[in-house]
């Protein structure tokens, strides 16, 4: 049983680092600001439920399952809401959502 | 393992701090910094240091950020243009470097439990808290009881940037009355037009709340204590602020109340010091607050950190006040 | 382990001079107090650094502990006020520098002393 948990386990935090490396690669790669948020915002949702569904199994039936089941449930409300202002802040600010480089003005850093 | 995530993590501080000062966005920077403090945040906790951890966290990540982005609304966002290199900065800043590394070389070797460090007073500590004190987060009782009068001059540290930043930023200026475009505007106040933040602050604020409570009276079992709590519930308060607009939360705390918290907790400290010379000990003495020594230094330790937590959150939100509400203070 | 701590050391060494360099060669004042910031960070590292002890854990007791190895908390209890001063002296220079803004209107350095010296 422990071997089981054990190999389903590896598998979610395998998959989840695959995620967030996705999501890292991504938000360098793509063109536009809108599209590389679209690429990290993976890392937070996808990539936290599996890693963190990883260690769950890893804890057992224990008070830190809950409390990483508390922590989970924090990150799915807060990342999509900043992902959300983040875009509509560059929506107001005039970005607009096509390819080519994002217009920052004097992009320099 | 945890060697990998160490050498990871470190790489990674160095890069975000090279990057923080070499950006010309001052926004990017202040981003950055936040960034580097997370990740020495995490830094500290495999380094066994959880109490410095959750302070780093709450305090460097959360409110310092805040802060500064507060003070770049008020001034520009970016730097006007590129520093001309100074060589003679980067010769001496490169001399130094080398001196500080060949220095490194001297230093106690990594996790040796038989450094100066750890023999001289640190075993006295860990021996002592549990016959005397009996908490069980020594660092809490080092903190509140042991090494108490740092605590205290702490306290009075925070509350004077309190009343130094209040100085500064209070004096009416000039400009004020002109630099409010949007008077009566409710939709341009706060983010009270977006649905998301707005419901999704709302909904979570009761929460961190909860949680600063938690942290605040949880310092004696586990990490917390009260500047951790003091931030975490400025934080919420900040949220609240962020989402719903200056007013509603000065409607909600006013200025005078938060002044008051500033003023009771840095008070409370002092009395329980002075109640220690009343009763019969010296000052900072908890042990002869109750008839037993040890429920005395739980009611000591439980009285300076709410103490400790009223007028770290006083200061905060006093000081985020000043910024966001530079013309109208 | 003797590498790992080497390389910690050698971390502090950087970011003491990287936040170093920001403050002495930086020319805008916000950016000498993100500097300062980075130069005190560095010192909290150092210290916590030396108070670690291989095997150890947090020193906190918990329930069931046989013969506990702690981390040092002395350096913990030292960093733990350092960074509360330390968010009150940049909370001081912010409305030091607002403040500047608002009398000289620029915040960089070389543009104050112009009109300081006119």
């Amino acid at each position: 049983m422990q071997a089981v948990l054990d190999i389903i386990s590896w598998l979610l935090l395998t998959a989840g680092g695959a995620f967030v490396l996705v999501g890292g690669i991504g938000a360098l790669r793509m063109p536009n600001l809108y599209t590389r948020m679209h690429a990290a915002s993976v890392t937070d949702t996808v990539g936290a439920i599996l890693v963190l569904g990883g260690i769950m199994l890893q804890a057992g039936l224990t008070l830190a399952t809950i409390k990483l089941a508390a922590i989970l449930l924090f990150l799915l409300i807060t990342s999509p809401t900043a992902s959300y202002a983040l875009a509509n802040a560059a929506m107001i600010a005039g970005v607009k959502p096509e390819a080519g480089r994002a217009p920052d003005t004097e992009h320099d850093s | 393992m945890t060697v990998l995530f160490s050498v990871f993590l470190l790489t990674l501080l160095v890069i975000t701090a090279i990057a923080a000062v070499q950006s010309r966005n001052l926004f990017v920077s202040v981003m950055l910094l936040g960034i580097f403090s997370l990740l020495i945040a995490a830094n500290f906790l495999l380094l066994d240091a959880a109490d410095v951890a959750l302070t780093e966290a709450a305090v460097g990540a959360g409110i310092s950020t805040v802060l500064f982005l507060g003070a770049l609304a008020l001034t520009f966002e970016r730097e006007h243009r590129p520093t001309p290199h100074r060589w003679l900065s980067l010769a001496v800043v490169f001399a130094a470097t080398l001196v500080v590394l060949y220095a490194t070389f001297d230093k106690p070797k990594f996790g040796d439990p038989g450094a100066p460090v750890q023999v001289h007073v640190a075993p006295w500590y860990i021996e002592k808290t549990p016959e005397v004190i009996d908490v069980p987060n020594i660092v809490t009782a080092v903190l509140a009881s042991f090494r108490g009068y740092d605590t205290l001059g702490e306290v009075f540290v925070v509350f004077t940037a309190g009343i130094g930043v209040l100085f500064l930023l209070s004096a009416s200026h000039g400009h004020a009355a002109q630099r409010r475009p949007d008077n009566g505007d409710e939709s341009k106040i706060g983010l009270r037009n977006d649905l998301i933040p707005r419901v999704v602050g709302r909904l979570l604020v009761p929460f961190i709340l909860l949680f600063g409570l938690y942290v605040q009276f949880h310092g004696d079992y586990g990490p917390g204590g009260g500047f951790q709590a003091g931030a975490l519930i400025a934080a919420a308060v900040i949220l609240f602020a962020l989402v719903e607009g200056e007013e509603r939360t000065l409607e909600a705390i006013p200025r005078g109340a938060l002044l008051a918290l500033m003023v009771s907790g840095a008070l409370l400290y002092g009395l329980v010091g002075v109640a220690g010379i009343f009763l019969g000990g010296e000052f900072l003495n908890y042990s002869v607050l109750a008839d037993d020594p040890i429920a005395g230094q739980h009611l000591g330790i439980i009285l300076i950190e709410a103490g400790v937590g009223l007028t770290v959150t006083g200061v905060l939100l006093s000081i985020f006040h000043a910024f966001a509400a530079r013309d109208r203070f | 382990m003797e590498l790992l701590g080497i390389y910690h050391y050698w971390v502090f060494a950087v970011l003491l001079m990287i936040g170093f360099y920001a403050v002495v060669a930086k020319v805008n004042l916000v950016k000498k107090l993100i500097g300062l910031s980075l130069f005190q960070s560095a010192v909290f590292l150092l210290y916590i650094t030396m108070g670690k002890v291989s095997g150890g854990t947090a020193p906190i007791f918990l329930k069931d502990m046989i013969d506990p190895v702690f981390s040092n908390p002395l350096p913990q209890v030292l960093i733990l006020t350092a960074i509360v001063v330390g968010i009150s002296t940049t909370a001081l220079g912010l409305g030091i520098v607002v403040r500047i803004k608002e009398e000289y209107g620029t915040i960089e350095e070389n543009e104050i002393q112009e009109i300081d010296r006119r």
